[in-house]
């Protein structure tokens, strides 16, 4: 047993627990920290399967990021866990069912055996003499630069829909309002009045 | 060297854990978010593993396109979350009712 071996049975152990906690433990906020730990985990096999750059685009991006909001979100939102915990003994073996059996289709569909003695290819990155980004930036940037053009904009439109989503204007803020200060005009706000002059005649 | 049935048993009991998350926890939105995140991370398991057991550049840049899509899918999930919590004061899949369905 080569030391890449157990690094990976303990690596698939840390995420296979991981992901049982996410779904059963109690407190959410327990569940997103499991959440990262499942996705820690799952950086590091990833680096087991020479997958450098997605194990740390992984991490910087799904545990840096986007688990970050969760957390935030999580703790922002005042949420009682009673009313959302009903239901889940009920659930609970027929989650299990589905699961195995499910489990039990795939793992037929896939047929393991014929897979066990596949090694790993000597890595296509290292024969072409390129580290792994520059692997994939190549093809990313040659090949593939509609896609990722086209990712950039689902990037775009999700900002655009999660701001405009959580954007709410409340009545009693006291703020500027820019177009408004522009548009004024002098006659708006200048009233020249034509008034009698009043007080002492001027000395001759 | 690993073999490659290791990785595809892993993502296959990974998704089949994220399909039990989705089944036991139906009434907590974040937790319905989690598991469909976990069900990415399976599928990229098995891309990952394909793509350099079979030394193609393809399946490890189809992961950084379904990250991509991940990262976009969970704020919009979020913001959804937010503005929901703030119209109705729950994220109870059971409360959400209004529109009959």
């Amino acid at each position: 047993m080569t030391i890449q071996l157990l690094a990976f049975y303990a690596f698939a152990a840390a995420m296979i627990g991981a992901a049982i906690g996410v779904i059963t433990v109690r407190n959410p906020v327990h569940s997103v920290l499991l959440l990262v730990l499942a996705f820690f985990s799952s950086a590091c096999l990833w680096l087991l399967a020479h997958a450098e750059f997605l194990a740390i685009a992984l991490v910087l991006v799904y545990v840096g990021a986007v688990m970050v909001l969760f957390l935030f979100v999580v703790m922002m939102l005042d949420i009682k866990i009673a009313p959302l915990r009903e239901g889940f003994a009920r659930f609970l073996p027929v989650g299990i069912l589905v699961a195995a059996v499910m489990l039990f289709e795939m793992l037929t569909l896939i047929g393991l055996r014929r897979y066990a003695g596949v090694g790993p290819v000597p890595d296509a990155a290292t024969a072409a003499g390129l580290s792994n980004t520059e692997w994939l930036g190549r093809a990313l940037f040659q090949d593939y630069l509609l896609p990722f053009e086209i990712a950039a904009m689902v990037l775009t439109v999700a900002i655009i829909a999660a701001v405009t989503l959580t954007l709410r204007r409340r009545a009693n803020t006291r703020t500027q309002d820019p177009a408004k200060q522009v548009l004024v005009r002098k006659q708006d706000r200048l009233r020249v009045v034509q008034m009698a002059v009043t007080g002492k005649e001027p000395q001759p | 060297m690993i073999p490659l049935s290791h990785f595809l048993f892993l993502g296959a009991v990974l998704f089949c854990i994220s399909v039990a998350g989705v089944f036991i926890n139906r009434k907590n939105l974040i937790v319905l978010l989690m598991s469909i995140e976990l069900m990415l991370l399976a599928v990229n398991m098995n891309f990952i593993a394909f793509s350099t057991y079979s030394g193609d550049v393809a399946g490890q840049l189809f992961v950084f396109f379904i990250l991509t899509v991940a990262a976009a899918e969970s704020a919009i999930g979020l913001a959804i979350i937010v503005a929901l919590f703030r119209n109705r004061n729950t994220i109870n899949v059971g409360e959400i009712d209004t529109m009959k369905g």
